[in-house]
């Protein structure tokens, strides 16, 4: 397709050229490799399926390292999402793996809302990118992807047919993001029912109009490969990262009594075909189309939404700033109109404010008032007590006095002489 | 997010496909094959604009450095002689292939340029060009419905080149190298230097880092956007070399027993190839075989987006709060 449009545009502009030596440009591929190289990749990874259906076992074999801790709870009140980064790192190769898990997915009672939580991720990431891209000072090169490049979906091992749950689930993620159908723990299924059950699974998808991700044949190198793979879809996959002694080999298996499943054999399960293809074959090309047709689509979708439209072929920038303008216009008036009745209502406040503490302030005024008057009255009646006891005390005095007086006359009366005598043994003694 | 844990993958030990089967080896560096893979289908585009006066062997050094007739002497030998009254931006382009990579090479040629008697502003008609291919470009990205790989025509790399006088540069040079440096990748070059002495070459090139430093001008590769100490390292390597003297030919001759290009005169053959004798594979070297993505980034990832921020900062004062503000009040 792309090769289609070099050449298309070769022939509209450039002619062919022929070189008489050699110039060195065949080195281009390996520039771009290198600098990609010392960029380090991200890949992002959505698994979508039910609570205790293996997604993280089957995530833990495919990248071959212990990622995450304890097998989630039933209980989950709604569906969540927890997502994990981590950096893995193979020959120079960097790679920034993030996993995103779908926990308490089909766990609770009325799932009708189960798959809104996912969408709604996957346009949060979007909706990154995009504000990143229409930033006027931006850094997209060192900018770190965040957007889902592909959604393992996990189908239950029923052997019948898909849940509605997943139908219904399918379809609404299916034009955001490259649905890759999984049948998990496969090891349940055995071998006749499970070409019956893939046969089932594939032709319900396509009655429902579901467009999973399909493996790219335009390029020949791996065309061949690709579409034998898309005919075994969806993968009927094994996880496990215990290991088992066979023969004389260790290999990552699962041990029953009646024998063991072998996870990297090609007649016990499809694990091999999965890793192949999403991780050797094909995982540039998931982010490709993660970048040129998923994301384009919630661009288009979200500019059209905001209001911005590509009217005529010959004024586009103006379009969008007149856009703006207006827009801006607009808010700025609504931004004026808010000032405005914040402004109000603080005057407001303020008013009443200034009131209450006026009150506030004469009622302690009058309080004031109020208590002197009474250490007034206090003090006037203390006065006045203090002058009845003076005059009590006067008179007390009076009567004191002529209380002696009476009682010094009765005296004189009686002995009149030995007072004579008191009086000169007085006056001799004074002498 | 949670906190990224970094588990160590161990090393892959043999990199061939899984037919033997090796346990501890995902796969991951895979992707490095899928992206070239990627890359050859696409093919890559490259767009070189040549700057000089008339007569320095500018397309004759294109077509030296592409081993083809990628661009048309502007004098042919019919005696035609054709010096433009302004400068033309004549841009022409080319599909060359080289094992299996698919190029689609644009030469600017900028006939006219410091040819007329008053020079002045001769480097507008060259920035509005380029200008314009930034504009070209900013209103596909900003398109809602847009194109799967949006054409590059933005100029990546300007080959500018300096008469050889022996002397210093002139003020012609300065001002466009001056101007030009801010816009776009700018590689200069000693034309014709078959003309100047091992000496003279020297101390021209001497003498106008000098010029270049003192007039605050960053040519190609720029020293800020060196990214860490191993490209430090060698880009030093090159910013002692520039500019660099060459001699373009695109005839051959018999050297030694060897067929190689070069200028066949009375006292001797200077061969283009030979580094002794001049410069040009060093030219080649970096323009082509080493630092061609390099170039590529540099102008998409800071030119580019200078220009990019400038217009959408122009009669639009606010346009910076305009796009966070609303974006941000549609999130509300």
């Amino acid at each position: 397709m792309a090769a289609t449009e070099i050449a298309r545009q070769a022939g509209e502009g450039a002619r062919a050229v022929p070189l008489s030596g050699h110039v060195g440009f065949d080195s281009m591929p390996d520039q771009l490799v290198n600098k990609s190289v010392s960029h380090g990749f991200c890949f992002n990874i959505l698994c979508v399926g039910e609570t205790g259906l293996g997604k993280s076992t089957l995530m833990d074999t495919l990248f071959n390292t212990k990622f995450e801790g304890d097998p989630t709870q039933h209980n989950q009140p709604g569906v969540q999402l927890k997502s994990n980064t981590y950096e893995l790192q193979e020959s120079n190769v960097r790679l920034k793996l993030t996993m995103v898990n779908t926990v308490g997915f089909g766990d609770q009672i009325n799932k009708e809302d189960s798959y809104k939580p996912i969408v709604e991720f996957i346009d949060t990431q979007f909706e990154a990118y995009l504000q990143e891209e229409l930033k006027i000072k931006r850094t997209l090169h060192s900018y770190h992807d965040t957007r889902v490049h592909a959604c393992l979906y996990f189908i239950a091992p029923t052997g019948h047919s898909l849940k509605s749950l997943d139908l219904v689930t399918m379809k609404k993620l299916d034009s955001k993001v490259n649905i890759i159908p999984i049948i998990a723990k496969s090891d349940a299924i055995s071998k006749s029912e499970l070409t019956k059950f893939k046969i089932k699974i594939t032709s319900e998808l396509v009655s429902n109009g579901v467009q999973i991700y399909q493996f790219p044949t335009d390029d020949e190198t791996v065309a061949e490969i690709n579409s034998t793979m898309n005919g075994h879809l969806p993968f009927a996959v094994v996880g496990s990262t215990e290991e088992v002694k066979i023969g004389n080999k260790m290999v990552k298996a699962r041990q029953y009594p009646w024998g063991t499943v072998q996870v990297e054999n090609e007649n016990h399960c499809d694990f091999v075909k999965l890793r192949e293809m999403l991780v050797r074959v094909n995982m540039e090309d998931l982010r490709e189309q993660t970048h040129t047709r998923h994301y384009e689509l919630y661009r288009r979708c979200k500019l059209e939404e905001m209001g911005f439209k590509d009217t005529d072929p010959d004024c586009k920038p103006f379009s969008l700033q007149e856009t703006y303008e207006a827009k801006r216009n607009e808010f700025m008036g609504e931004l004026q109109k808010k000032e405005e009745e914040m402004r109000q209502m603080f005057v407001q406040r303020v008013k009443e404010k200034e009131s209450e503490l006026k009150e506030a302030e004469k009622e302690l005024h009058e309080k004031f008032d109020r208590l002197k008057k009474l250490h007034q009255d206090e003090k006037k009646k203390l006065e006045d007590k203090r002058k009845s006891l003076d005059d009590e005390l006067n008179n007390f005095k009076q009567k004191r006095t002529a209380a002696d007086l009476l009682q010094s006359q009765a005296q004189q009366a009686g002995g009149s002489t030995t007072l004579k005598r008191d009086k000169e043994r007085k006056n001799s003694g004074f002498l | 997010m949670a906190e990224p844990v970094v588990p160590e993958v161990p090393p892959a030990s043999w990199t061939e496909k899984p037919s033997v089967v090796d346990f501890s080896y995902v796969g991951i560096d895979a992707i490095l094959e899928q992206m070239r893979r990627k890359a050859m289908k696409q093919g890559f585009e490259l767009n070189i604009m040549v700057v000089g006066q008339s007569g320095l062997g500018k397309s004759t050094l294109m077509n030296t450095l592409f081993k083809s007739k990628v661009s048309r002497k502007s004098v042919m030998g019919t005696g035609e002689e054709r010096i433009p009254k302004t400068i033309e931006i004549k841009s022409v382009s080319h599909d060359i292939e080289e094992k299996g990579v698919r190029m689609k090479l644009t030469v600017i040629d900028t006939p006219g340029f410091g040819d007329q008697i008053n020079n002045e502003n001769c480097w507008q008609p060259i920035m509005k060009f380029i200008n314009d291919q930034y504009e070209q470009y900013l209103q596909e990205e900003i398109n809602i419905d847009r194109k799967k790989r949006i054409p590059d025509s933005r100029v990546h790399c300007c080959i500018y080149f300096i008469p050889p006088t022996g002397h210093s540069l002139r003020p012609l040079d300065v001002e466009f190298m001056r101007r030009l440096s801010k816009v776009v990748n700018i590689v200069p070059v000693i034309a014709k230097a078959d003309t100047l002495t091992l000496e003279e070459r020297d101390f021209f090139k001497k003498k106008i880092r000098e010029d270049l430093r003192a007039n605050g001008i960053d040519v190609y590769p720029q020293k800020e956007f060196d990214e860490d100490a191993e490209d430090r390292m060698i880009n030093e390597k090159i910013r002692e070399m520039i500019p660099f003297a060459v001699v373009g030919s695109d005839l051959e001759y018999q050297v030694n027993g060897r067929r190689l290009l070069g200028r066949k005169t009375k006292w001797g053959t200077i061969e283009v190839e030979n580094i002794a004798h001049c410069e040009f594979a060093y030219l080649r070297d970096l323009l082509i075989r080493t630092h061609m993505q390099n170039i590529k980034d540099i102008t998409s990832s800071i030119h580019y987006e200078m220009y990019r921020v400038r217009r959408l900062n122009e009669n639009n004062t606010h346009a910076n709060n305009v796009a966070d503000h609303h974006l941000t009040s549609h999130e509300m």
